[in-house]
């Protein structure tokens, strides 16, 4: 089972470094969208500072539902999928090697990236780290919410709106913590870690349940 | 006497029950209604706290944001049944239910921009309670939204399905995220209900309108999930014999 | 080691294939599926793998229910589609053995190279399949049941886009398999060489 799990793992992570763009699209998109938003409300450093967290949570956001219809599409297209389906290996793990694989190429880039979100809105350090913090436990989350609603639109025409339809009302939230933890860095006289504890419940919850309903959703889809 | 349920979850066998409760339903639904906004009209006094008359939207506006709710767990409630017994029945009551859920909200949000106008002098406000009826929304439209997506039937049934079991799963967390955005002070996360407070007439005449909000939507959604039988079955020779009778 | 399918109903959105569908595969056998088109062949292949729900009968493997034993019916199974599931950017050895690294099989480097060989694409190995023609693909996807160890083999339509050499060779795999105790399933226009008393025709015009 674990074999099954490496291998594709491996195979996805291969995939994608053959085919590199597609990682460098997602990333480029959150970039764009995090400098867009000064240009459309103001350069004052005291702004920025008051908007960066709930920006650069919705960037990411975007950014993963962006991402989202890759995560099966493509198996799905050539046949592979099926073949996942009926291994002895259960499928919930062989769609957890799937996601982890999906989030190591499309949200880890985002958690490094950050920092220099962060220097565009004059964020100090201590802030930065938080920042990156939380993206690191809360995009696996959106990963794992995410692989339910590609799994349900899987081959449908307008998948990729659809998905975000689906999803983005789940990913609330993430949003709010996420954004709610960098705020609170900002003002400094408060603890940080009911926030971390919220978002690693989350994640633990995402864990345990979604590969489940992922893998239902699967089922439900090639047929 | 036992009764065989599952009589009644093949399409042609319910969609002649349907057709007698419809009216049922609609009647009650009808009497329910104008008694409770009688009561509420006239046997209430003329302010609620410091409200003046146009507090008197509560009736419709409290009965359509509770139906919102109740008719999402109804909705999944069936959507659940459907994915245990493979009934195809269960599927189209939810997805009926649905569209009558996605209407009460949009009622309830609709209701209460007009309430906010006159008593906070603003349409919107990013209050707790409305936010979630906004999202409950949303997650009503992304349900109807894969269903209308997918053009096979059994898939889109299954599909929305699970989709709206997720949707309960996480609603509650969704709940908790804006109800209490700063888990710092959420010492007295629990809202005190401001039902408490309420004088009794006007609670009567609310929970008589909610009643027959019930009623209203059970005959609505039974009229609606009989057009979807016919749709989905009209290749069938019962409904060839419907059409033959008339 | 038996396949036994009871009443098996299916239907594709309101229209019924076929119902009320029948039969039994022992070891040492073969079954050949005819239909017109449309009469639902894929659709029967892909409810035995349970890639598809029937509405309603019973498909038993070694007396349990395929459902509810899915871990010993898909190690024992092997399925080729339409699709030959092979990735694009990945070469025809790689494919080999990730394909069977899920099915819980491993493949070495060298059984791939051989398997590639006998479907005559020694010299490709290290070609992205991407490369290849639709014929060569499809000898790759079908090298895969060289290495497998399973006994049932269900194939849908396996000979499109193979060449003569290639059909040849492709029947006498089948054949060996199914001499050696294995069982197939296969939709195919082509003739099979294979003694009267191993071969069973299902007809699905049949059952409608």
């Amino acid at each position: 089972m674990f074999d099954s799990f490496l291998a594709l793992l491996k195979r996805d992570l291969l995939l994608a470094l053959r085919r590199r763009s597609d990682i460098f699209t997602v990333l480029f998109f959150f970039i764009i969208v995090v400098s867009i938003f000064p240009l459309g409300i103001s350069f004052e450093k005291a702004v920025l500072q008051k908007i960066a967290p709930g920006v650069v949570w919705v960037a990411a956001l975007l950014a993963s539902t962006l991402a989202l219809e890759r995560i099966f599409a493509n198996d799905y297209a050539d046949g592979t999928l099926e073949q996942m389906l009926l291994t002895p290996q259960p499928l919930s793990v062989l769609v957890f090697a799937k996601t982890l694989a999906h989030w190591l190429l499309t949200g880890l880039p985002l958690v490094l990236i950050a920092p220099l979100a962060g220097l565009q809105y004059h964020l100090s350090a201590s802030t930065i780290g938080t920042l990156m913090l939380v993206l690191l436990i809360g995009t696996p989350i959106l990963s794992m919410i995410g692989a339910i609603g590609a799994a349900l639109t899987l081959g449908l025409r307008g998948g990729g709106i659809l998905v975000s339809l689906l999803v983005l009302p789940l990913y609330i939230p993430v949003l709010v913590y996420g954004s709610g933890a960098i705020e609170a860095a900002m003002q400094g006289d408060v603890s940080l870690q009911p926030y971390y504890l919220l978002l690693l419940a989350f994640l633990l919850l995402a864990l345990v349940f979604t590969p489940l309903a992922t893998a239902a959703s699967l089922r439900i889809s090639v047929e | 006497m036992a009764i065989n349920w599952f009589k009644y979850s093949s399409p042609s066998s319910f969609y002649p029950l349907a057709g007698k409760m419809i009216p049922v339903f609609m009647t009650l639904a009808i009497v329910l209604i104008m008694g409770g906004l009688y009561w509420g009209f006239f046997e209430t006094p003329d302010v609620l706290s410091d409200q003046k008359q146009y507090y008197r939207i509560i009736y419709v506006h409290v009965a359509s944001a509770w139906m919102a709710m109740w008719l999402y767990v109804v909705m999944v409630a069936w959507a659940v049944l459907g994915l245990i017994f493979n009934t195809r029945m269960s599927y189209m009551m939810a997805s009926a239910t649905a569209i009558t859920g996605a209407i009460m909200t949009a009622l309830s949000l609709w209701t209460g921009a007009f309430w906010g106008q006159t008593s906070w002098g603003t349409w919107w406000d990013w209050d707790p309670r409305m936010t979630s009826q906004l999202i409950l929304l949303f997650l009503y439209i992304g349900y109807i939204a894969l269903q209308s997506a997918i053009e096979d039937n059994r898939r889109s049934d299954r599909a929305s399905a699970v989709l709206a079991m997720v949707g309960l799963a996480i609603v509650p967390v969704i709940y908790y995220s804006i109800n209490c955005p700063d888990p710092n002070e959420c010492a007295s996360l629990h809202q005190e209900s401001s039902l408490k407070r309420v004088e009794s007439n006007i609670l009567i005449a609310m929970l008589v309108v909610t009643a027959g909000f019930w009623m209203y939507c059970f005959a609505v959604i039974l009229m609606r999930v009989r057009n979807i039988i016919l749709q989905r079955e009209s290749h069938t020779q019962w409904v060839e014999r419907l059409e033959v009778k008339k | 080691m038996t396949l036994s399918v009871n009443q098996l109903q299916c239907s594709r959105g309101d229209i019924c294939l076929f119902e009320g569908l029948t039969f039994e595969l022992s070891a040492g056998q073969l079954i050949w599926l005819e239909g017109k088109n449309g009469s639902g062949k894929t659709t029967l292949l892909r409810s035995l793998c349970g890639l598809f729900l029937p509405d309603a009968g019973t498909i038993k493997w070694k007396g349990e229910l395929t459902r509810s034993s899915e871990d010993t019916f898909y190690k024992d199974l092997f399925y080729l589609g339409h699709q030959n599931a092979l990735k694009l950017d990945l070469n025809p050895v790689e494919n080999l053995q990730v394909l069977s690294r899920l099915a819980g099989e491993s493949v070495s480097e060298e059984q791939a190279d051989e398997a590639l060989s006998r479907f005559g694409l020694s010299g490709y190995e290290e070609t992205p399949v991407r490369k290849l023609s639709q014929g060569q693909q499809r000898r790759v996807a079908l090298s895969r049941l060289l290495l497998s160890k399973a006994s049932l083999l269900i194939l849908d339509e396996p000979f499109v886009a193979l060449d003569a050499a290639a059909v040849e060779l492709l029947q006498s795999v089948i054949v060996t398999q199914v001499e050696q105790g294995g069982m197939a399933i296969l939709t195919t226009h082509q003739a099979l060489p294979i003694p009267e008393e191993k071969l069973i025709r299902v007809s699905l015009d049949r059952y409608v």
